[in-house]
Protein backbone atom coordinates (compact mmCIF):
# COMPACT_ATOMS: atom_id res chain seq x y z
CA UNK A 1 0.00 0.00 0.00
CA UNK A 2 1.21 3.61 -0.80
CA UNK A 3 1.97 6.26 2.04
CA UNK A 4 -0.76 8.05 0.37
CA UNK A 5 -3.62 5.84 0.59
CA UNK A 6 -2.84 5.41 3.96
CA UNK A 7 -3.78 8.85 5.08
CA UNK A 8 -7.51 10.33 4.48
CA UNK A 9 -8.20 14.08 5.17
CA UNK A 10 -11.22 15.33 7.19
CA UNK A 11 -13.65 17.99 6.45
CA UNK A 12 -14.81 18.53 9.67
CA UNK A 13 -12.64 17.73 12.94
CA UNK A 14 -12.35 18.47 16.89
CA UNK A 15 -10.38 16.79 19.62
CA UNK A 16 -7.00 15.77 20.53
CA UNK A 17 -4.23 13.19 18.70
CA UNK A 18 -4.99 9.88 19.57
CA UNK A 19 -3.87 6.37 18.32
CA UNK A 20 -6.12 2.86 18.10
CA UNK A 21 -7.14 0.42 16.32
CA UNK A 22 -10.01 1.00 14.61
CA UNK A 23 -13.66 -0.92 14.49
CA UNK A 24 -15.19 -0.48 11.05
CA UNK A 25 -18.58 -0.91 9.75
CA UNK A 26 -20.30 0.34 7.23
CA UNK A 27 -23.69 0.83 9.37
CA UNK A 28 -24.80 4.15 11.91
CA UNK A 29 -23.98 5.13 14.98
CA UNK A 30 -26.24 5.84 18.15
CA UNK A 31 -25.30 5.48 21.83
CA UNK A 32 -28.58 5.47 22.89
CA UNK A 33 -30.05 3.05 20.23
CA UNK A 34 -27.21 0.85 19.34
CA UNK A 35 -25.34 0.40 22.68
CA UNK A 36 -25.23 -1.71 25.93
CA UNK A 37 -23.04 1.66 27.50
CA UNK A 38 -22.83 -0.60 30.72
CA UNK A 39 -21.36 -3.61 29.15
CA UNK A 40 -19.35 -1.63 26.58
CA UNK A 41 -20.77 -3.65 23.53
CA UNK A 42 -22.98 -2.81 20.96
CA UNK A 43 -26.18 -4.38 21.34
CA UNK A 44 -28.74 -3.48 18.93
CA UNK A 45 -29.50 -6.70 17.18
CA UNK A 46 -29.23 -5.53 14.02
CA UNK A 47 -26.03 -3.37 13.86
CA UNK A 48 -23.57 -4.78 12.02
CA UNK A 49 -21.33 -4.56 15.26
CA UNK A 50 -23.90 -5.93 17.66
CA UNK A 51 -21.78 -8.04 20.11
CA UNK A 52 -18.61 -6.59 19.55
CA UNK A 53 -17.04 -3.87 22.13
CA UNK A 54 -16.72 -0.38 21.33
CA UNK A 55 -14.05 0.75 24.37
CA UNK A 56 -10.80 1.89 23.96
CA UNK A 57 -11.29 1.33 20.26
CA UNK A 58 -11.50 4.09 17.03
CA UNK A 59 -14.92 3.66 15.65
CA UNK A 60 -14.82 4.17 12.25
CA UNK A 61 -18.49 4.07 10.92
CA UNK A 62 -20.68 5.89 8.19
CA UNK A 63 -23.04 8.32 9.75
CA UNK A 64 -24.92 9.47 12.59
CA UNK A 65 -28.49 8.00 13.80
CA UNK A 66 -31.21 8.44 15.54
CA UNK A 67 -31.64 10.56 18.55
CA UNK A 68 -30.48 13.18 21.00
CA UNK A 69 -29.69 11.64 23.80
CA UNK A 70 -25.84 10.86 22.90
CA UNK A 71 -25.28 14.20 23.27
CA UNK A 72 -25.43 13.76 27.04
CA UNK A 73 -24.60 9.90 27.10
CA UNK A 74 -20.71 10.51 25.03
CA UNK A 75 -20.04 12.62 28.53
CA UNK A 76 -21.25 9.82 30.44
CA UNK A 77 -19.60 7.34 29.44
CA UNK A 78 -16.17 8.90 29.29
CA UNK A 79 -16.59 9.11 33.30
CA UNK A 80 -16.76 5.88 33.34
CA UNK A 81 -13.95 4.54 30.84
CA UNK A 82 -16.71 2.90 28.83
CA UNK A 83 -16.32 5.52 26.09
CA UNK A 84 -14.85 4.60 21.52
CA UNK A 85 -11.05 6.50 21.92
CA UNK A 86 -12.23 8.77 18.73
CA UNK A 87 -14.69 8.97 16.15
CA UNK A 88 -14.45 8.61 12.51
CA UNK A 89 -17.52 9.51 10.43
CA UNK A 90 -18.17 9.18 6.40
CA UNK A 91 -21.25 11.96 7.42
CA UNK A 92 -22.29 13.19 10.86
CA UNK A 93 -25.29 14.90 12.29
CA UNK A 94 -25.23 17.66 15.20
CA UNK A 95 -25.58 15.78 18.34
CA UNK A 96 -22.54 13.77 17.63
CA UNK A 97 -20.49 16.83 17.12
CA UNK A 98 -22.01 18.51 20.51
CA UNK A 99 -21.60 15.14 22.33
CA UNK A 100 -17.60 14.76 21.56
CA UNK A 101 -17.13 18.85 22.40
CA UNK A 102 -19.04 18.09 25.90
CA UNK A 103 -17.27 14.31 25.97
CA UNK A 104 -13.67 15.43 25.22
CA UNK A 105 -13.96 12.36 22.31
CA UNK A 106 -12.30 13.30 19.08
CA UNK A 107 -13.94 13.18 15.76
CA UNK A 108 -13.23 13.96 11.96
CA UNK A 109 -16.08 13.05 9.70
CA UNK A 110 -16.31 14.03 5.54
CA UNK A 111 -13.85 12.06 3.24
CA UNK A 112 -13.83 12.36 -0.26
CA UNK A 113 -14.22 8.57 -0.26
CA UNK A 114 -16.31 5.92 1.97
CA UNK A 115 -14.27 6.01 5.14
CA UNK A 116 -15.27 2.36 6.22
CA UNK A 117 -14.36 1.09 3.05
CA UNK A 118 -10.97 2.64 3.30
CA UNK A 119 -9.51 1.40 6.78
CA UNK A 120 -9.74 -2.17 7.40
CA UNK A 121 -11.39 -3.59 10.73
CA UNK A 122 -8.52 -3.82 13.53
CA UNK A 123 -6.01 -1.59 11.53
CA UNK A 124 -3.90 0.68 14.07
CA UNK A 125 -4.78 4.06 12.77
CA UNK A 126 -4.13 7.76 14.31
CA UNK A 127 -6.83 10.57 14.20
CA UNK A 128 -5.07 13.96 14.22
CA UNK A 129 -7.91 16.20 14.59
CA UNK A 130 -5.79 19.38 14.29
CA UNK A 131 -4.15 18.44 10.93
CA UNK A 132 -7.84 16.67 10.15
CA UNK A 133 -6.66 13.46 9.08
CA UNK A 134 -6.68 9.70 9.87
CA UNK A 135 -3.53 7.69 9.10
CA UNK A 136 -4.18 3.57 9.08
CA UNK A 137 -0.07 3.38 10.57
CA UNK A 138 0.06 -0.63 10.62
CA UNK B 1 -16.36 32.30 14.06
CA UNK B 2 -17.22 36.03 13.69
CA UNK B 3 -18.26 37.13 16.71
CA UNK B 4 -20.11 40.35 17.65
CA UNK B 5 -18.96 42.92 20.93
CA UNK B 6 -21.73 41.29 23.16
CA UNK B 7 -19.92 37.14 22.16
CA UNK B 8 -16.73 38.94 22.74
CA UNK B 9 -17.70 40.05 26.65
CA UNK B 10 -19.28 36.65 27.16
CA UNK B 11 -15.94 34.80 25.77
CA UNK B 12 -13.90 37.11 27.95
CA UNK B 13 -15.94 35.92 30.80
CA UNK B 14 -18.16 39.38 31.62
CA UNK B 15 -20.89 37.38 32.08
CA UNK B 16 -19.56 35.06 34.22
CA UNK B 17 -18.02 31.50 33.94
CA UNK B 18 -21.73 29.46 33.35
CA UNK B 19 -22.31 32.02 29.92
CA UNK B 20 -18.28 31.59 29.04
CA UNK B 21 -18.37 28.10 28.89
CA UNK B 22 -21.77 28.13 27.00
CA UNK B 23 -20.21 30.30 24.08
CA UNK B 24 -16.79 28.18 24.55
CA UNK B 25 -19.23 25.13 23.66
CA UNK B 26 -21.33 26.96 20.80
CA UNK B 27 -18.19 27.63 19.07
CA UNK B 28 -16.23 24.33 19.38
CA UNK B 29 -19.54 23.23 17.63
CA UNK B 30 -20.12 26.08 14.93
CA UNK B 31 -16.27 25.90 13.42
CA UNK B 32 -16.59 22.12 13.27
CA UNK B 33 -19.72 23.00 11.20
CA UNK B 34 -18.11 25.40 9.80
CA UNK B 35 -20.64 28.49 10.81
CA UNK B 36 -20.05 31.97 10.01
CA UNK B 37 -21.43 33.83 13.03
CA UNK B 38 -24.69 33.23 15.96
CA UNK B 39 -27.98 33.75 15.37
CA UNK B 40 -30.69 34.81 17.64
CA UNK B 41 -32.76 32.45 19.08
CA UNK B 42 -36.26 33.17 20.89
CA UNK B 43 -36.64 29.44 22.82
CA UNK B 44 -34.67 26.68 23.46
CA UNK B 45 -35.63 22.97 24.16
CA UNK B 46 -33.50 20.99 27.12
CA UNK B 47 -33.53 16.66 26.49
CA UNK B 48 -31.66 15.69 29.16
CA UNK B 49 -33.59 12.38 31.14
CA UNK B 50 -31.60 11.37 33.63
CA UNK B 51 -30.42 8.02 32.11
CA UNK B 52 -28.69 9.92 29.60
CA UNK B 53 -27.19 12.25 32.27
CA UNK B 54 -25.68 9.55 34.58
CA UNK B 55 -24.08 10.67 37.65
CA UNK B 56 -21.15 12.47 35.59
CA UNK B 57 -24.40 14.62 33.49
CA UNK B 58 -25.69 15.44 36.87
CA UNK B 59 -22.40 16.72 38.51
CA UNK B 60 -21.80 19.19 35.60
CA UNK B 61 -25.22 20.87 35.93
CA UNK B 62 -24.70 20.96 39.17
CA UNK B 63 -21.41 22.58 38.77
CA UNK B 64 -23.59 25.42 36.42
CA UNK B 65 -26.23 25.50 39.35
CA UNK B 66 -23.81 26.12 41.80
CA UNK B 67 -22.85 29.74 40.06
CA UNK B 68 -23.96 33.30 41.15
CA UNK B 69 -27.65 33.32 40.78
CA UNK B 70 -27.38 36.75 38.67
CA UNK B 71 -25.04 34.66 35.82
CA UNK B 72 -26.17 31.17 35.49
CA UNK B 73 -30.42 31.92 34.72
CA UNK B 74 -31.05 31.02 30.90
CA UNK B 75 -32.12 34.13 28.74
CA UNK B 76 -34.63 33.31 26.37
CA UNK B 77 -37.64 31.04 27.09
CA UNK B 78 -35.70 27.14 27.95
CA UNK B 79 -37.88 24.56 28.39
CA UNK B 80 -37.31 20.66 29.25
CA UNK B 81 -38.07 17.34 26.95
CA UNK B 82 -39.58 14.44 29.23
CA UNK B 83 -38.08 13.30 32.14
CA UNK B 84 -36.83 10.28 33.53
CA UNK B 85 -39.61 8.94 35.43
CA UNK B 86 -43.44 10.19 36.54
CA UNK B 87 -42.76 10.26 40.27
CA UNK B 88 -46.05 9.55 41.03
CA UNK B 89 -46.74 6.40 39.08
CA UNK B 90 -42.33 4.99 39.50
CA UNK B 91 -43.55 1.78 41.11
CA UNK B 92 -45.84 0.96 38.10
CA UNK B 93 -42.08 1.09 36.23
CA UNK B 94 -40.00 -0.50 38.83
CA UNK B 95 -37.56 2.73 39.39
CA UNK B 96 -35.67 2.69 42.42
CA UNK B 97 -35.07 4.90 44.64
CA UNK B 98 -31.45 6.40 43.37
CA UNK B 99 -33.17 6.97 39.81
CA UNK B 100 -35.63 8.88 41.51
CA UNK B 101 -32.71 10.95 43.80
CA UNK B 102 -30.68 11.54 40.41
CA UNK B 103 -34.01 13.04 39.23
CA UNK B 104 -34.33 15.39 42.02
CA UNK B 105 -30.84 16.26 41.95
CA UNK B 106 -31.01 17.06 38.14
CA UNK B 107 -34.60 19.41 38.48
CA UNK B 108 -33.02 21.06 41.30
CA UNK B 109 -30.11 21.95 39.36
CA UNK B 110 -32.01 23.14 35.69
CA UNK B 111 -34.66 25.05 38.22
CA UNK B 112 -31.55 26.83 39.86
CA UNK B 113 -30.65 27.84 35.99
CA UNK B 114 -34.09 28.95 35.16
CA UNK B 115 -35.27 26.23 33.15
CA UNK B 116 -39.31 25.72 32.95
CA UNK B 117 -40.08 21.81 33.86
CA UNK B 118 -42.38 21.32 31.06
CA UNK B 119 -40.85 17.74 30.45
CA UNK B 120 -42.94 17.81 26.83
CA UNK B 121 -41.78 16.52 23.36
CA UNK B 122 -44.93 17.89 21.63
CA UNK B 123 -44.32 21.56 22.76
CA UNK B 124 -45.43 22.30 19.64
CA UNK B 125 -48.81 20.83 20.62
CA UNK B 126 -48.96 21.96 24.09
CA UNK B 127 -46.41 24.82 25.12
CA UNK B 128 -46.18 27.07 22.30
CA UNK B 129 -45.61 26.21 18.43
CA UNK B 130 -42.78 28.02 16.94
CA UNK B 131 -43.72 30.31 13.60
CA UNK B 132 -42.45 30.30 10.20
CA UNK B 133 -38.96 31.78 10.07
CA UNK B 134 -38.12 31.48 14.08
CA UNK B 135 -34.85 30.91 15.12
CA UNK B 136 -35.00 28.32 17.55
CA UNK B 137 -32.80 25.39 19.57
CA UNK B 138 -35.04 22.36 20.34
CA UNK B 139 -33.54 19.22 21.46
CA UNK B 140 -35.88 15.72 20.66
CA UNK B 141 -35.91 14.98 17.06
CA UNK B 142 -39.44 14.87 17.12
CA UNK B 143 -39.48 18.10 17.95
CA UNK B 144 -36.93 19.67 15.58
CA UNK B 145 -38.37 17.73 12.71
CA UNK B 146 -42.16 19.00 12.83
CA UNK B 147 -41.26 22.67 14.17
CA UNK B 148 -38.60 22.99 10.84
CA UNK B 149 -41.21 20.81 8.41
CA UNK B 150 -44.51 21.96 9.47
CA UNK B 151 -44.04 25.00 11.30
CA UNK B 152 -41.58 26.67 9.26
CA UNK B 153 -39.37 27.25 12.17
CA UNK B 154 -35.63 27.09 12.06
CA UNK B 155 -33.58 24.39 14.17
CA UNK B 156 -30.78 21.86 14.33
CA UNK B 157 -31.01 18.67 16.44
CA UNK B 158 -29.73 20.54 19.68
CA UNK B 159 -28.45 17.82 22.25
CA UNK B 160 -29.18 18.90 25.57
CA UNK B 161 -26.02 20.36 26.66
CA UNK B 162 -26.06 22.37 23.26
CA UNK B 163 -29.78 23.66 23.99
CA UNK B 164 -28.46 24.37 27.68
CA UNK B 165 -26.03 26.31 25.95
CA UNK B 166 -28.19 28.49 23.83
CA UNK B 167 -30.59 29.13 26.63
CA UNK B 168 -27.47 30.56 28.70
CA UNK B 169 -26.27 32.79 25.51
CA UNK B 170 -29.53 33.43 23.17
CA UNK B 171 -28.09 32.44 20.37
CA UNK B 172 -26.79 29.38 18.39
CA UNK B 173 -24.08 28.65 15.60
CA UNK B 174 -25.67 29.53 12.34
CA UNK B 175 -25.19 26.65 10.43
CA UNK B 176 -27.29 23.64 9.08
CA UNK B 177 -31.42 24.37 8.96
CA UNK B 178 -30.94 28.24 9.74
CA UNK B 179 -29.47 28.41 6.31
CA UNK B 180 -31.83 28.65 3.61
CA UNK B 181 -29.80 26.26 1.35
CA UNK B 182 -30.09 23.49 3.49
CA UNK B 183 -33.76 23.26 3.34
CA UNK B 184 -33.97 23.17 -0.21
CA UNK B 185 -34.79 19.29 -0.96
CA UNK B 186 -32.32 16.77 -1.57
CA UNK B 187 -34.47 14.16 -3.25
CA UNK B 188 -38.05 12.80 -4.23
CA UNK B 189 -40.17 10.43 -2.64
CA UNK B 190 -43.45 9.50 -4.52
CA UNK B 191 -45.81 8.21 -2.58
CA UNK B 192 -48.44 6.12 -3.86
CA UNK B 193 -50.95 6.04 -1.07
CA UNK B 194 -52.13 8.01 2.35
CA UNK B 195 -51.83 6.24 5.74
CA UNK B 196 -54.93 6.85 7.95
CA UNK B 197 -53.77 5.28 11.13
CA UNK B 198 -51.23 6.62 13.16
CA UNK B 199 -48.28 2.98 13.24
CA UNK B 200 -49.01 3.52 9.32
CA UNK B 201 -47.90 6.62 9.22
CA UNK B 202 -45.09 6.02 11.41
CA UNK B 203 -43.92 3.52 9.35
CA UNK B 204 -44.41 5.73 6.19
CA UNK B 205 -42.09 8.08 8.10
CA UNK B 206 -39.86 4.98 9.06
CA UNK B 207 -39.59 4.08 5.60
CA UNK B 208 -38.54 7.57 4.06
CA UNK B 209 -35.88 8.03 7.31
CA UNK B 210 -34.14 5.05 5.70
CA UNK B 211 -33.96 5.89 2.58
CA UNK B 212 -32.75 9.69 3.54
CA UNK B 213 -30.31 7.87 5.60
CA UNK B 214 -28.80 10.97 7.34
CA UNK B 215 -29.16 14.45 8.60
CA UNK B 216 -28.44 16.73 5.84
CA UNK B 217 -30.85 14.65 3.68
CA UNK B 218 -34.57 16.53 2.99
CA UNK B 219 -37.05 14.63 1.52
CA UNK B 220 -39.79 16.51 -0.96
CA UNK B 221 -42.59 14.29 -0.76
CA UNK B 222 -44.89 14.10 -3.60
CA UNK B 223 -48.73 12.20 -3.48
CA UNK B 224 -50.30 12.67 0.15
CA UNK B 225 -54.38 13.33 -0.46
CA UNK B 226 -55.64 15.33 1.83
CA UNK B 227 -54.57 17.54 4.68
CA UNK B 228 -53.12 15.31 7.63
CA UNK B 229 -53.41 16.12 11.38
CA UNK B 230 -51.19 17.07 13.29
CA UNK B 231 -50.96 13.53 15.50
CA UNK B 232 -50.44 12.14 12.16
CA UNK B 233 -47.63 14.24 11.23
CA UNK B 234 -46.31 13.87 14.72
CA UNK B 235 -45.81 10.41 14.15
CA UNK B 236 -44.51 10.71 10.73
CA UNK B 237 -41.84 13.48 11.34
CA UNK B 238 -41.00 11.03 14.81
CA UNK B 239 -40.53 8.30 13.00
CA UNK B 240 -38.72 9.93 10.15
CA UNK B 241 -36.08 11.51 12.35
CA UNK B 242 -35.34 8.32 14.54
CA UNK B 243 -34.97 6.19 11.46
CA UNK B 244 -32.91 8.23 9.60
CA UNK B 245 -31.94 11.32 11.65
CA UNK B 246 -33.79 13.59 9.37
CA UNK B 247 -34.51 17.03 10.55
CA UNK B 248 -36.45 18.15 7.59
CA UNK B 249 -38.80 17.23 5.07
CA UNK B 250 -41.74 18.85 2.57
CA UNK B 251 -44.59 17.79 1.30
CA UNK B 252 -45.83 19.25 -1.91
CA UNK B 253 -49.25 21.71 -1.37
CA UNK B 254 -49.38 21.00 2.42
CA UNK B 255 -46.04 21.98 4.30
CA UNK B 256 -45.29 26.15 4.17
CA UNK B 257 -42.30 26.01 2.86
CA UNK B 258 -43.70 23.36 0.05
CA UNK B 259 -44.87 26.51 -1.85
CA UNK B 260 -41.32 27.43 -2.95
CA UNK B 261 -40.23 24.28 -4.78
CA UNK B 262 -41.86 24.34 -7.73
CA UNK B 263 -38.46 25.24 -9.80
CA UNK B 264 -37.05 21.85 -6.91
CA UNK B 265 -40.24 19.95 -8.58
CA UNK B 266 -38.54 19.31 -12.11
CA UNK B 267 -34.57 19.43 -10.34
CA UNK B 268 -33.02 16.39 -11.41
CA UNK B 269 -33.15 14.85 -7.75
CA UNK B 270 -32.82 11.34 -6.58
CA UNK B 271 -35.91 9.71 -6.79
CA UNK B 272 -37.85 7.08 -5.33
CA UNK B 273 -41.23 5.36 -5.08
CA UNK B 274 -42.80 4.25 -1.78
CA UNK B 275 -45.64 1.95 -1.88
CA UNK B 276 -48.41 0.46 0.41
CA UNK B 277 -46.11 -2.71 0.86
CA UNK B 278 -43.42 -1.18 1.96
CA UNK B 279 -44.55 -0.05 4.95
CA UNK B 280 -46.25 -3.11 5.40
CA UNK B 281 -43.12 -5.02 5.34
CA UNK B 282 -41.23 -2.90 8.45
CA UNK B 283 -44.10 -3.71 10.39
CA UNK B 284 -43.88 -7.05 9.50
CA UNK B 285 -40.39 -7.24 10.35
CA UNK B 286 -40.98 -6.48 14.06
CA UNK B 287 -43.51 -9.11 14.41
CA UNK B 288 -41.23 -11.57 16.07
CA UNK B 289 -44.01 -13.60 18.32
CA UNK B 290 -47.59 -12.78 18.91
CA UNK B 291 -47.29 -13.37 22.96
CA UNK B 292 -47.18 -9.63 24.19
CA UNK B 293 -45.86 -8.90 27.38
CA UNK B 294 -46.74 -5.12 27.67
CA UNK B 295 -48.34 -2.56 25.26
CA UNK B 296 -47.13 0.90 25.64
CA UNK B 297 -48.34 4.07 23.59
CA UNK B 298 -45.37 6.88 24.01
CA UNK B 299 -42.83 8.49 21.67
CA UNK B 300 -43.93 11.05 20.98
CA UNK B 301 -46.55 11.27 23.97
CA UNK B 302 -49.62 11.09 22.92
CA UNK B 303 -52.11 14.27 22.40
CA UNK B 304 -55.50 14.77 23.99
CA UNK B 305 -56.91 13.58 20.57
CA UNK B 306 -55.00 9.94 20.48
CA UNK B 307 -56.01 9.26 24.69
CA UNK B 308 -59.70 9.88 23.71
CA UNK B 309 -59.07 7.46 21.36
CA UNK B 310 -57.67 5.26 23.40
CA UNK B 311 -60.27 6.24 26.14
CA UNK B 312 -63.14 5.37 23.87
CA UNK B 313 -61.27 1.71 22.83
CA UNK B 314 -60.56 0.80 26.97
CA UNK B 315 -64.38 1.48 27.88
CA UNK B 316 -65.58 -2.06 29.75
CA UNK B 317 -62.52 -4.06 29.12
CA UNK B 318 -60.20 -5.82 31.45
CA UNK B 319 -56.61 -5.72 30.44
CA UNK B 320 -54.70 -9.01 31.16
CA UNK B 321 -51.26 -7.23 30.38
CA UNK B 322 -49.51 -3.99 31.83
CA UNK B 323 -50.81 -1.01 28.98
CA UNK B 324 -49.47 2.23 29.80
CA UNK B 325 -50.01 5.54 27.77
CA UNK B 326 -47.64 8.72 28.52
CA UNK B 327 -48.22 11.89 28.38
CA UNK B 328 -47.28 15.23 29.06
CA UNK B 329 -47.84 17.71 32.27
CA UNK B 330 -49.87 19.87 30.36
CA UNK B 331 -52.54 17.40 28.57
CA UNK B 332 -52.52 14.88 32.12
CA UNK B 333 -55.16 17.05 34.08
CA UNK B 334 -57.41 17.63 30.96
CA UNK B 335 -57.09 13.80 30.54
CA UNK B 336 -58.48 13.72 34.37
CA UNK B 337 -60.84 16.05 33.56
CA UNK B 338 -62.47 14.68 30.65
CA UNK B 339 -62.84 10.98 32.23
CA UNK B 340 -59.97 9.59 29.78
CA UNK B 341 -57.49 8.30 32.30
CA UNK B 342 -60.39 7.04 34.90
CA UNK B 343 -61.26 5.18 31.62
CA UNK B 344 -58.08 3.78 30.45
CA UNK B 345 -57.17 2.76 34.24
CA UNK B 346 -60.19 1.19 35.10
CA UNK B 347 -59.32 -1.36 32.48
CA UNK B 348 -55.98 -1.94 34.31
CA UNK B 349 -53.88 0.67 32.32
CA UNK B 350 -51.91 3.03 33.54
CA UNK B 351 -51.72 6.59 32.61
CA UNK B 352 -48.24 8.21 32.95
CA UNK B 353 -46.98 11.78 32.76
CA UNK B 354 -43.90 14.06 31.83
CA UNK B 355 -41.71 10.96 31.11
CA UNK B 356 -41.20 8.61 28.11
CA UNK B 357 -40.93 5.13 28.00
CA UNK B 358 -37.32 5.17 25.93
CA UNK B 359 -36.59 7.99 28.42
CA UNK B 360 -36.89 6.33 31.34
CA UNK B 361 -34.37 3.31 32.19
CA UNK B 362 -36.19 1.16 29.60
CA UNK B 363 -33.06 -1.47 29.88
CA UNK B 364 -34.07 -1.63 33.49
CA UNK B 365 -37.95 -1.23 33.52
CA UNK B 366 -37.67 -4.62 31.56
CA UNK B 367 -35.12 -6.48 33.73
CA UNK B 368 -37.24 -5.27 37.17
CA UNK B 369 -40.79 -6.02 35.24
CA UNK B 370 -40.35 -8.93 33.27
CA UNK B 371 -41.02 -7.31 30.21
CA UNK B 372 -40.01 -8.02 26.24
CA UNK B 373 -42.26 -8.42 24.19
CA UNK B 374 -43.67 -4.97 23.89
CA UNK B 375 -46.67 -3.88 21.16
CA UNK B 376 -47.37 0.11 20.29
CA UNK B 377 -48.90 1.69 17.23
CA UNK B 378 -45.50 3.90 17.70
CA UNK B 379 -42.52 3.42 14.54
CA UNK B 380 -40.24 5.32 16.72
CA UNK B 381 -40.14 3.23 19.67
CA UNK B 382 -39.64 0.44 17.50
CA UNK B 383 -37.00 1.51 16.58
CA UNK B 384 -35.39 2.39 19.22
CA UNK B 385 -35.89 -0.47 21.70
CA UNK B 386 -34.16 -3.09 20.38
CA UNK B 387 -31.01 -2.12 21.34
CA UNK B 388 -32.70 -1.77 24.89
CA UNK B 389 -33.16 -5.56 24.41
CA UNK B 390 -36.76 -5.66 23.88
CA UNK B 391 -38.39 -7.56 21.42
CA UNK B 392 -40.69 -4.50 20.09
CA UNK B 393 -44.03 -4.85 17.64
CA UNK B 394 -45.70 -2.11 15.54
CA UNK B 395 -49.23 -2.53 15.17
CA UNK B 396 -52.65 -0.03 15.65
CA UNK B 397 -53.80 1.24 18.36
CA UNK B 398 -56.64 -0.76 18.30
CA UNK B 399 -54.68 -4.47 17.86
CA UNK B 400 -52.74 -3.34 20.83
CA UNK B 401 -55.54 -2.65 22.92
CA UNK B 402 -56.92 -5.89 21.74
CA UNK B 403 -53.30 -7.05 22.78
CA UNK B 404 -53.65 -5.90 26.20
CA UNK B 405 -56.71 -7.95 26.75
CA UNK B 406 -55.78 -11.37 25.13
CA UNK B 407 -52.08 -11.14 25.64
CA UNK B 408 -51.87 -11.80 21.67
CA UNK B 409 -51.22 -9.70 19.13
CA UNK B 410 -53.67 -10.96 16.28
Amino acid sequence: MSAAAKIFHARQAMGRVVRGPALVAKDGFSARYDLDRIAGIFSRPTHKLAGRSYVGKILVLDTAKGGVATAWMLHEMKSRGIVPLALVFNSVNPIIAQGAALGDVPILAGFDQDITSAVPDGAEVEVDPKAGVLTIVD
Amino acid sequence: MRLDDEERDILAGKSGPVRQQALQHQIAVGDFFGAEDFVAVTQAHIMADTESLGEAGVRWLEGLAAADENLRRVRVPTITDPRGTDFAKADVLGHTRSMLDLERRAISAFVKLGVSMTDTCINYQTIQAPTRNEHVAFGDTGVVIYSNSVCGARSNFEGGPSALAAGLTGRTPRYGFHLPQQRRPSMHIRVEFTPASLNDWGALGGVIGRIAGNYWEVPVIEGIEGAPRSDQLKHFGAAMASFGSIAMFHIAGLTPEADELSDAAHAPLPSHRVTRADIDALQQSYRSDDRVDVVVFSAPQLSLYELRDLAGLCAGLRFKVPLLAVTSPQVKPDCDRMGYTARIENAGGTVLSGMCFYQSYAREIAEARGWKRLATNSAKLVNILGGYGYQPMLASMEACVDAAVTGKLS
